[in-house]
């Protein structure tokens, strides 16, 4: 299997780093990961304030970019469900461009529903080298792409090291929205105001949040009023709980194996053989 | 206690700013729209198929709008065998003439009045007063709002604003008790009028929750019996109605009232379900002599024939407010609209005119908790979106951004503009940035920096890439 990378525009210039770890988890799972050159902005941003055709011809450019991609992969929800919603409903004019984007709509998915709908990967086999007391922020735009919040917290509670603790109102959208947090800037601060009190009351120091423009806002909040607590994309976490795994030989590395086959534990535990490889361990 | 409302700035965005920073009201609004928005996620799957059950719901409804020419003529027949009589009203104007008529020619007294939405969309109560008729509200709340003169907070509990202390004031001020916060002495006081009231009316006006082209049936919910009052009681009725209002069958009926009460309250079911299929009969108990259905237009055959019809399958069970986090910041009143929260910056642009609430599609952050609310299944963001673009299109929205968007587009057709329009920004947020991070931003990125720091940009992963490739081929490496 083949995967390219659809980084996001946030991602690019604000959260290299998780996109970094995207790429690396990705390798250490056996999958090769390809970065399309040219690539921008799926359009949300343009979609979101209602300039469809500005939307639309920055789709339609996107589809050619990622036109010869086997599967597509993003770190961010948001963006994710911009294609995978939108793409097809903004381009339903002319057939064959509707095909196109149902087309790029079947074949992009985020980086969590990846791992755990596509790749079935059973994270508990990581330990995280540090121990944390997290939080988690759902992201709104997962309920675009079918992630629940039992879905996304299944997965993040079975990384080991990690104490969670449930956060009120977690549904509740932080307030980000794009260009609402500016038309709109007092209830936007109100919202993430809101959302940094409610993970505050958690006594976590790490709150986990897959989502771009989420982070952008909610650390912004958090800096502004001096509270010390990480945010972290998922993807940064499993990076470094493999990384320090340290038994690297014993992730897979077939590149082509069938994607719907489920890693399976190796009896110690940490590491992982996909389709029964074990390489050199 | 300070009074929570105290806004009255003349448009949205104002009201809307003034009522976010008002702590008070998101604190009321927060306990009560979250609390009915955890009761109903708590109803829902009490219903074998939640999710099949909301397809259906919205099929039926789907169905009937498409044929509602020919469901609004059955119906109307239907109400007509029956003895009914049945007026169609193209706006507010004229319904209300012909109500205020209605109530005129049997020299009608007291009025005796049900909640609805629909009668406040059309500012009935205003007409009939301007009239020199007497109406009263018996929904607790609206009447509680009726004797305070202020408007609904939410179109299915319309206090939702109104602190029981101020209740306890108002009805020491207004009924001459004394004073108590004690929701149960002040329901019994309310009580008291009411009961009087239902007894000495001559007129009742309901609204309809649904409406039965099969049977010529209307359809009402009361928590507090007082529709059924309205409705069984005064010798003449009135019931007003959306056009919308109908479902094809009585058969249809049960599945929009498991799906309303879970909705709006996390009920199982509503306490009193009232059918009133025309005028009292001979040999029945009770039920008016005269009965008239006012059926009401009001913008909603144009939308009907448009690109937002999905939003008239709506029940009005209030789900999209509750779960809606901007609704929980600023209330009901910041809207100045008959139907607040999302549904309500959908079809009041729709129902008016965009010029006259073109801010509203766009208080909201497209977080997509009332679709998935909704127990009709409406796309209220996708329709948001689309408002956004009609408000764009017809000049509402500032030049600055139209042009804006123009530029965003050439920057993000090119990879290279792009890349450079990546290299200037980072550049740009370095300036005056302090460990990291800016404190301030210029223009309209002020607002974003009133409540939060900016991190500066780090190398962008675009550039990153090579190295990490090469990262990955030594890791690959270390394992051969
Ligand atoms: S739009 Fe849906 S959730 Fe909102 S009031 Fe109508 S039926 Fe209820």
């Amino acid at each position: 299997m083949r995967v390219s990378l659809f980084v996001t525009c946030l991602s690019d210039l604000y959260f290299p780093e998780v996109a970094e770890s995207v790429v690396r988890v990705l390798h250490r799972l056996g999958i090769a990961c390809d970065f399309p050159a040219g690539q921008t902005c799926c359009g949300q941003p343009a979609l979101n304030s209602g300039y469809l055709d500005e939307a639309r011809t920055v789709a339609r450019r996107m589809i050619d970019v990622f036109a010869d991609a086997e599967t597509v992969v993003t770190p961010s929800g948001s963006c994710c469900a911009t294609v995978r919603e939108y793409f097809p409903h903004l381009l339903k004019a002319d057939p064959a461009e509707h095909r196109r984007a149902q087309a790029m709509a079947a074949k992009t998915f985020e980086f969590t529903e990846f791992l755990q709908k596509r790749l079935k990967v059973d994270w508990s086999r990581w330990d995280l080298p540090y121990s944390a007391v997290a939080t988690f922020h759902y992201s709104c735009h997962n309920r675009g792409i079918g992630m629940s919040p039992d879905d996304i917290l299944g997965l993040v509670r079975q990384f080991r090291g990690l104490k969670y603790r449930s956060l009120v109102k977690t549904e509740q959208c932080c307030g980000f929205g794009g260009t609402f947090a500016v038309k709109f800037g007092e209830i936007s601060g109100a919202m993430v105001q809101d959302k940094i009190a409610c993970v505050k009351a958690t006594g976590a120091d790490t709150l986990i949040c897959n989502d771009g423009g989420c982070t952008l806002n909610i650390i912004g909040a958090l800096h502004r009023e001096g509270v010390n607590i990480q945010v972290k994309h998922v993807a940064s976490m499993l990076d470094e709980a493999m990384k320090a795994g340290n038994n690297r030989q014993l992730y897979a590395r077939r590149a082509d194996g069938p994607a719907t086959v489920p890693l399976h534990s190796c009896s110690c535990g940490h590491g992982v053989t996909a389709a029964g490889g074990g390489g050199a361990g | 206690m300070s009074h929570p409302l105290p806004i009255v700035a003349e448009d949205f965005k104002h009201r809307a700013a003034a009522a976010a920073t008002n702590l008070r009201i998101a604190e009321i609004f927060d306990r009560s729209a979250r609390g009915k928005d955890d009761l109903r996620r708590l109803a829902m799957p009490e219903l074998p198929h939640p999710l099949d059950t909301r397809e259906l719901a919205a099929r039926i409804k789907n169905h009937t709008l498409q044929n509602l020419d020919r469901y609004l003529d059955q119906f109307a027949s239907r109400v007509r065998d029956h003895g009914g009589h049945v007026h169609f009203a193209a706006d507010g104007t004229q319904a209300n003439q012909i109500i205020t008529e209605i109530a005129q020619a049997a020299s009608a007294g007291l009025i005796v009045k049900s909640k609805s939405m629909v009668s406040e969309e059309i500012e009935l109560n205003h007409a009939l007063q301007a009239a020199g008729l007497n109406v009263l509200e018996t929904d607790l709340g609206e009447y509680i709002l009726q004797l305070a003169g202020e408007k609904p907070s939410h179109i299915v509990t319309p206090m939702a604003h109104k602190p029981k202390e101020e209740v306890g004031q108002l009805f020491a001020a207004k009924l001459g008790i004394p004073y108590t916060d004690d929701p149960t002495a002040l329901t019994k006081a309310a009580r008291k009028v009411l009961r009087e009231s239902f007894r000495a009316a001559d007129m009742g006006i309901i609204g309809a929750n649904f409406a039965v082209a099969e049977t010529g049936t209307v359809v009402i919910v009361t928590n507090e019996g007082n529709g059924r009052f309205c409705s069984s009681r005064p010798r003449l009725l009135v019931c007003l109605m959306g056009m919308e209002k109908l479902v094809p069958q009585l058969k249809h009926v049960p599945i929009y009232l498991k799906l309303l009460a879970k909705s709006a309250t996390g009920q199982r079911i509503t306490c009193y379900t009232s059918m009133i299929t025309g005028p009292k009969r001979a040999g029945d108990f009770d039920g008016p002599e005269e009965f008239h259905v006012v059926i009401l237009d009001n913008g909603r055959s144009h939308v009907l024939a448009g690109e937002y019809r999905d939003a008239l399958r709506c029940i009005r069970c209030g789900a999209c407010l509750n779960a809606c986090p901007i609704y929980r910041k600023i209330g009901g009143h910041a809207y100045d609209a008959t139907y607040p929260g999302p549904i309500g910056s959908v079809i009041s642009p729709l129902f008016t005119s965009l010029a006259t609430y073109a801010d509203l599609p766009s208080a909201c952050s497209l977080c997509g908790a009332c679709l998935e609310a909704c127990p009709v299944r409406i796309d209220l963001p996708t329709q948001l979106i689309h408002l956004r673009s009609d408000v764009n299109k017809d000049g509402h929205s500032p030049l600055s951004w139209r042009l804006g968007f123009k530029g965003w587009k050439l920057g993000m057709s090119s990879g290279l503009l792009y890349r450079l329009g990546a290299t200037f920004g980072r550049w740009f947020m370095k300036i005056g940035a302090r460990d990291g991070w800016k404190h301030k931003l210029p223009a309209t990125g002020g607002i974003w920096t009133r409540y939060r720091d900016v991190p500066v940009m780090p190398k962008p992963f675009h550039k990153r890439w090579a190295d990490l490739q090469k990262e990955l081929d030594e890791e690959g490496k270390d394992e051969r």
